[in-house]
């Protein structure tokens, strides 16, 4: 386990609202290899975004911890040392959010530089100017506001802002969710430019599973607040072991006959994903599962280890070991 | 490098001077608006120039003509003279003077702190700076402006500097609600939590990336305040609170004026109107600066 | 051969902003057979939206123009229609979904005044109905969408129901009157995938059940491959291209299709992904000839001239392109 760059242990996170506790990360264990690219897939409400920020040190998680190279964490952003904030960044889902509209992108770059400092004052324009060569934006962008930019241009200065302090660490949530396909391409392939070039790891977020398919190295599912199934990615697609792995998959819409063949055939998807707050008993996934079991609904299952790199959640697979 | 430099700032010139002439193309699509900006541009000209373009400067202070006391509106006097011979129309076009004085130094003595205390209340949202900040402005905002600055005004000896220390001091409370409402709601904006994820100051992101984002309204209700100023400033004045004649201040015009109701009723109509059209004109522009800044509500 | 139920020959529309005349849509043709399925694929700010509100006459006004165009339906020009007509369109012959399940219903009224509303209006139209049938039909036209417990349903408000549930509201709203055409504009987006899923099935067997036609808007080619009978691609204002919905995906022949194509990651992982270089043109001054070529591999000083022509490569496939050109003749 020297290579672990992130590990996430026993992790929950509940927020107190006047409809009850919304358990929103309920208990997540992870572990994330240096220079790897991890996929953390779930639909809206599984708790992938709120996971996300516990790590960035957003929120601050109600149990358990979070180290970073065997530093604690868990305990959010305020008490992270500038080595930390240095070294772990975020990219945020919708970049017109996250770019400041009353800002030009040569002040969005430059603050982190300036911040962290790494740079001398006469090279820190040059550094700027260098950053946006990186995410292959021309130099001219460089006294624009956020607003003249398109979509996918936005994200790159955003990614272009994430990498200027060297971090090691890269958290993205659903960077491409709100672009379209053709530009989704490009953005991903200067996100995997960079991840060779830097050593960066990646801790994905998104609900694209066909997305993951093509850039993920390890995979994990949520589904309400708790891990279903971690995997290596083509294990992950070819051998889905969780009903809602397979559901999840069989409900995407594909192209070829090829990708409809890799399509788990016999599950038709049904119900939608409960509200956190009232979590159903058992496994959570229980009433719109269909290999429903009588255990399921009386008992959580455990993380059930089919192989060294794959691990799976469910009743099913513990007469197995 | 020089060269390129230079290009992206034409560049850059050029982009500014377009989001200028949009922002004049959304204001000029209000005719009315135009108009206020027109009428208001006059005022502080004719307010500027006071000695040079009026037909009688020295009426403008301690004067007395009683040959020419109470004459109705003529071709010499067009606003007609007061009950000891000074011409009107000088007196308004000085008593501008005092008008818009007190009113840019009030909003430049209560904005600052307003926007400090705003920015520094809504950012320690649920903290206990917060509570102290918003309660105080709370009390103040319960008491009606005019009220709490005549007691204060009540308390000074009454003199245009007192007058705007007392407005001041009670007009800092609305900058200070409607920055720290816009502060609120832009600390959840993905860009103010990537600041503080990257360890930016405080003072950074108060001041550079929360400000900024502000302005567009602090401008608009600045504009539409302007109004607001001179109306309290007047009433202050009008009541004996404020401005001592012989000075030409239009609420206290107004005051004298009104004792002479009906029969020299040109003696306070005319300051009454000169009040209305510039509180009109400001609110014109406001409504116009509205628009540009694409605001719903101030 | 058949007259189409629908037909959108050559529109052009227009916005007027302060920088002068946006262009969006530069001739757009397009037919609809009774009970078919078609689809509408292209890019967020390609015009699918632009379409789809001038044939339901709701462009906002004065700002859009139809500068030239004809939109057909049985043979009469909804364009020229008076207002009552286009009122009497809406309520018994084309009826629409929207992407925003939670901003297409009224967050003040109950589901079931929303969807008696529907049924009545359209009544009135055709024949009338009492409260009680009203009610029976709004619980049928539940039912009809698999929502559970459908009498609890009418008396709830749309934000006590899920994402999912309320596009089942809509789809119940716009399958329940008989109409002959559902226009829905990307009704899946904003949905997750197996709730995507979901509806994309239901839609689908419910269209057929009631031998409607439907244009399905949308900038997911997997969702238009599952759904339809046939494509149209649009870029930039025009379609490009339009095939059956088979022929289309096992051979795309304009090069923003194929492009389009290539952007998708699959699911089988094997091909590297890359994306269209550049961005949608700016529609006020929107590129000379065909509106691709700046961003095409294959451009020609011919394509930089001359708008390209719609070229029938045989099979119903048709292509505006000038790569096709030879191949015709």
């Amino acid at each position: 386990m020297k290579d672990e760059i992130l590990t996430i242990k026993n992790v929950k996170k509940f927020f107190t609202t006047p409809q009850g506790v919304v358990r929103a990360v309920d208990g997540v264990s992870l572990s994330v290899k240096k220079g790897e690219t991890f996929g953390l897939i779930g639909e809206s409400g599984s708790g992938k975004s709120t996971l996300a920020y516990v790590v960035a040190g957003i929120y601050i998680p109600t149990q358990g911890s979070i180290y970073f190279n065997k530093q604690d964490i868990g305990k959010g952003y305020r008490k992270r040392s500038k080595y930390l904030k240095k070294e772990i960044r975020i990219i945020f889902q919708d970049p017109g959010s996250s770019l400041n509209p009353r800002r030009n992108i040569k002040q969005i770059i430059e603050l982190p530089v300036k911040v962290h400092n790494t740079f001398k004052n006469n090279h820190k324009n040059q550094r700027v100017e260098e950053l946006l060569e990186m995410v292959e934006l021309p130099i001219n962008y460089l006294y624009k506001y956020p607003q003249e930019l398109g979509g996918g241009e936005k994200q790159m200065v955003a990614i272009a802002r994430a990498i200027a302090t060297e971090p090691s660490l890269v958290i993205l949530d659903e960077p491409t969710s709100a672009l379209d396909v053709s530009i989704q391409a490009k953005i991903i392939k200067i996100l995997m430019d960079l991840q060779r070039r830097n050593n960066l790891t990646y801790l994905f977020i998104t609900h694209d599973l066909s997305l993951m398919r093509n850039i993920a190295s390890r995979v994990a599912i949520m589904y309400l607040g708790k891990v279903c199934e971690v995997a290596n990615t083509s294990e992950f697609f070819k051998k889905p072991l969780h009903p809602y792995t397979q559901m999840l998959l069989s409900s995407i819409p594909v192209l070829t006959k090829e990708e409809e063949l890799l399509k788990p055939q016999k599950i038709v998807p049904v119900g939608e994903i409960p509200s956190p707050v009232n979590v159903p008993p058992g496994c959570s996934f229980h009433f719109r599962c269909s290999k429903k079991m009588d255990i399921c609904s009386q008992k959580d299952p455990e993380m059930v280890e089919i192989s060294k790199t794959h691990i799976v959640r469910c009743h099913l697979y513990k007469k197995i070991d | 490098m020089t060269n390129r430099n230079s290009f992206i700032n034409i560049f850059s010139k050029t982009k500014r001077r377009r989001s200028f002439s949009r922002g004049w193309y959304n204001f000029s699509r209000n005719p009315l608006s135009v108009v206020g900006m027109i009428i208001l541009l006059l005022i502080i000209f004719a307010a500027i120039f006071a000695p040079y373009i009026t037909p009688f400067p020295e009426h403008a202070g301690a004067f007395t003509n009683f040959r020419e006391a109470s004459k109705p509106p003529s071709s010499t006097y067009i606003f007609g003279t007061d009950s000891i011979g000074r011409d009107i129309f000088t007196r308004v076009i000085f008593g501008y003077r005092f008008s818009l004085i007190l009113s840019i130094v009030v909003l430049a003595l209560s904005i600052p702190p307003g926007v400090i205390f705003g920015l520094i209340a809504g950012y320690y949202q649920g903290t206990w700076i917060e509570i102290i900040i918003m309660r105080i402005t709370d009390v103040f905002i319960a008491v009606p402006p005019f009220v709490l600055a005549l007691a204060v005004a009540a308390m000074l000896s009454p003199n245009l500097f007192n007058q705007m220390m007392a407005i001041s001091f009670v007009w800092w409370t609305w900058y200070c609600r409607l920055v720290y409402t816009m502060t609120t709601s832009l600390c959840h904006e993905d860009f103010v939590t990537e600041a503080k994820l990257v360890g930016a100051s405080k003072t950074h992101i108060l001041f550079r990336e929360i400000l900024p984002n502000c302005m567009g309204p602090i401008l608009t209700k600045m504009t539409l305040d302007m109004g607001l100023v001179i109306i309290v400033g007047s009433s202050l004045s009008f009541i004996g609170l404020g401005v001592q004649p012989p000075k030409s201040d239009l609420g206290t015009m107004i005051a004298e004026g009104a004792r002479r109701l009906p029969s020299e009723w040109w003696a306070a109509v005319f300051p009454a109107i000169a009040i209305i059209v510039v509180i009109l004109a400001f609110n014109l522009l406001g409504d116009g600066l509205k628009d540009v800044f694409n605001i719903e509500e101030v | 051969m058949m007259v189409p139920l629908l037909e959108v020959k050559d529109l052009y529309v227009q916005f007027s902003v302060f920088e002068g005349e946006l262009k969006v849509l530069n001739g757009v043709n397009l037919k609809i057979n009774e009970g078919e399925k078609i689809g509408l694929v292209g890019e967020a700010g390609c015009g699918k939206t632009t379409t789809m509100k001038s044939i339901l006459r709701v462009l906002p006004t004065p700002v859009a123009r139809i500068s030239k165009g004809e939109i057909i339906y049985k043979g009469k020009n909804i364009l020229n229609m008076k207002p009552s007509e286009i009122q009497n369109i809406r309520r018994g012959e084309i009826t629409a979904i929207f992407q925003d399940p939670l901003t297409s219903l009224n967050p003040v009224f109950t589901i079931g005044q929303q969807l008696g509303d529907v049924i009545k209006y359209a009544s009135r139209y055709q024949d009338h109905l009492d409260k009680k049938e009203i009610f029976s039909k709004s619980v049928a036209a539940l039912k009809e969408t698999g929502m559970p417990d459908p009498e609890r349903i009418l008396n709830n408000y749309p934000v006590q129901l899920s994402g999912g549930m309320r596009q089942r509201v809509c789809i119940s709203e716009a399958l329940s009157t008989n109409h002959n055409l559902i226009i829905a504009d990307e009704p899946t987006t904003s949905l997750d995938v197996t709730i995507q899923d979901q509806i994309l099935r239901l839609l689908s067997k419910l269209v057929e059940k009631k031998k409607m036609s439907i244009i399905l808007i949308t900038h997911s080619l997997g969702v238009v491959r599952e759904l339809t009978d046939r494509v149209y691609v649009m870029y930039a204002g025009n379609i490009v291209e339009t095939a059956q919905t088979t022929t289309l995906f096992s051979n795309p022949l304009h090069p923003y299709t194929r492009g389009l194509m290539n952007a998708i990651p699959r699911l089988t992982g094997e091909r590297i992904f890359e994306g269209i270089e550049g961005r949608i043109p700016n529609y006020l001054y929107p590129p000379t000839g065909c509106r691709f070529h700046p961003r095409c591999k294959y451009s020609t000083k011919e394509c930089q001239e001359i708008f390209p022509l719609m070229y029938d490569t045989g099979n119903n496939h048709e292509v505006a392109c000038f790569l096709y050109k030879e191949e015709l003749n």
